[in-house]
């Protein structure tokens, strides 16, 4: 079975961020990068096919800066077969241009399952897999968290607002990988020196014009101070009549 | 003067309240260009023209119908058809999704068929001149971008809940539509919808969302969550990440980064420390209560009232005062 799984760079998250000097990006000082979380699922998920199936090939896929060479060996080191970074000084905020990068070196990998992680926790579209499948116009299934492949055919669950849908698809197929799908394995002493041995391509994103820019970044607007309203049970009368005349919510 | 399009979201042949949250934000776009028409696009088994009406009182100018057997259960691929060839022939000046579970399928596909830019979950939007201008939530919350789209239509897709749906009647044109190719012969197939806890209101259409955390020390203990919802009438249930990793919920009900993002008018925490992951999903509720032991709890920072105390103390007088107050109501 042939596996893409397409990976995405992101700032860990628990730090405060800034605003770049151009005040329509991140500033970058000091922040540190991983593997996207659900593109960690999208990776085991990937890799647990390629043990199922018994034979196989896992290609792991990343657009982003010289620096994302670094996850993508991250990935290897958890057991794919070998990478590819489509080299692109910046991200863009334009998921579409984006999906059409990563579907023109998609198109003739001959792949059976292209997987994603449901959503980047640092952009949060939550587009760029649907949009590579109808470029690629392949069947598509999103942030799924159950998934059975068998004779060419997937069976996933994905998760509603108060509900679950099963459904049905025929490969070969892109799938968004939800949480809840698997934990993802640790790289092993032995995949990490495997990895530095595997092939690694690096190539320019076919980038094309941006339809969606950033015009401006800011800091979420302060909630202002929270008021303690009192100590245990005796505030809650207190609370209430907050609720009521200032909050207006009860 | 321009033309918007709406989605109309349903489920099990009901209308979902983010089709009336998108009426209304595409009719509000349509009145700030001078007066456009919105139109909304209304899919389902037969007899889902019973709905338009609802449309139809939010603003729509025309409601179009398309009804086939083939749309009795969610039909991403043909659903997407459907959209993308009424948009490409109607020269709208934007198309508004619902950043819900299934707008968040459906959008991308159809803006990667008409070749157009997507903003996904904004929490606001707006022309500006030419332009479509939209807020986004990024890294966890902690930072807002504005985002320019350029081109026609622009597509975006509303986080459910950031705008609330306006009664705005009119007469609601009904255009019937024939569906485009044979729904039934789609790749991607529903074969099943399984309802969870029906008895419950989901996270994304309450008004008022109690959670909880690891405060409240067992899975038992979150009958008192539970109380203290139903004491506010019509309230989600929701939990922290720690909570559903210990199977005390369903992953379903998880609020946060990697669980559901959420923006009722109050959203109470209860036993739950705010850690980032879980104010990424709640950040942006309107007014934000916390009851937790730890006066030095992150949760505090982000909430407008706080009452520091043992959960298993300030809950259940939480519940009678606010059983009280509606009663007197």
């Amino acid at each position: 079975m042939k596996i893409a799984v397409c990976i995405k760079r992101v700032p860990v998250m628990e730090v405060r961020f800034a605003v770049g000097k151009d005040g329509a990006s991140v500033d970058e000082t000091g922040l540190k990068y991983d593997i996207n979380d659900f593109d960690l699922w999208a990776i085991e998920a990937g890799l647990q096919l390629k043990e199922k199936a018994g034979t196989g090939e896992v290609t792991v896929i990343s657009l982003g800066p010289d620096a994302a060479q670094e996850q993508i060996r991250k990935a290897i080191s958890m057991g794919a077969d070998r990478g590819v970074l489509l080299k692109a000084d910046r991200i863009p905020a334009d998921g579409f241009a984006i999906a059409q990068a990563l579907a023109a070196e998609l198109k003739d990998g001959g792949y059976d399952v292209i997987l994603f992680g449901k959503i980047s926790i640092d952009s949060a579209n939550q587009i760029v897999g649907p949009m590579v499948a109808e470029l690629l116009d392949l069947p598509c299934v999103t942030a799924i968290s159950k998934l059975e492949i068998a004779n060419g055919r997937g069976t996933a669950h994905r998760a509603l607002e108060g509900a679950v849908e099963v459904v049905e698809f025929p490969l070969p197929a892109v799938i968004t990988v939800d949480e809840g799908l698997n934990k993802e394995r640790l790289p092993s002493l032995k995949g990490i020196m495997a990895a530095k041995k595997k092939p690694l391509d690096v190539k320019p994103a076919q980038l094309p014009e941006l339809r969606v820019t950033v015009s401006r970044m800011a800091l979420p607007p302060d909630r202002g101070a929270g008021r303690i309203v009192g100590e245990g049970s005796a505030a809650v009368p207190e609370l209430v009549r907050l609720l009521q005349t200032e909050a207006k919510v009860l | 003067m321009a033309n918007m399009f709406a989605f109309a979201e349903t489920r099990g042949g009901e209308l979902r309240k983010t089709a009336l949250e998108c009426v209304t934000a595409a009719r509000q776009l349509a009145d700030a260009s001078g007066g456009g028409e919105v139109h909304a696009l209304l899919v389902g088994a037969s007899g889902i023209a019973a709905k338009a009406e609802q449309l139809a009182q939010h603003g729509a100018d025309v409601v179009i119908v398309v009804e086939h057997a083939g749309f009795a259960q969610y039909n991403p691929e043909a659903t997407a058809t459907v959209a993308a060839e009424r948009l490409k022939g109607g020269a709208y000046r934007a198309a508004v999704f619902s950043a819900s579970a299934q707008g968040r399928d459906l959008a991308p596909r159809i803006a990667a068929k008409l070749g157009v830019g997507l903003v996904s979950d904004a929490t606001s939007v707006a022309m500006e001149g030419d332009a479509l201008v939209a807020q986004h939530p990024m890294n966890t919350g902690k930072l807002i971008a504005t985002l320019t789209l350029t081109g026609s239509p622009a597509m975006v897709a509303l986080r459910p809940g950031a705008i609330a749906p306006a009664a705005k009647p009119g007469a609601g044109r009904v255009e019937q539509a024939p569906p485009v190719g044979d729904p039934s012969a789609a790749r991607v197939v529903v074969t099943e919808l399984r309802v969870g806890n029906t008895s419950r209101i989901d996270l994304g259409e309450a008004r008022v969302i109690v959670s909880g955390g690891r405060g409240l020390k067992a899975a038992e203990n979150f009958k008192l969550v539970e109380e203290l919802a139903d004491a506010f009438g019509n309230a989600a249930v929701g939990a922290t990440r720690a909570v559903t990793d210990d199977g005390w919920r369903p992953h379903t009900d998880q609020i946060g980064q990697t669980g559901r993002v959420v923006s009722p008018d109050l959203y109470v925490a209860v036993g739950i420390s705010g850690a980032i992951q879980h104010l990424a999903g709640m950040r942006t509720s309107k007014t934000i209560v916390a009851i937790n032991k730890d006066k030095d709890a992150p949760i505090f920072k982000i909430a407008d009232y706080g009452i520091v105390g043992d959960v298993f103390d300030v809950v259940p007088a939480l519940t009678a005062a606010v059983r009280e107050a509606r009663k007197a109501q």
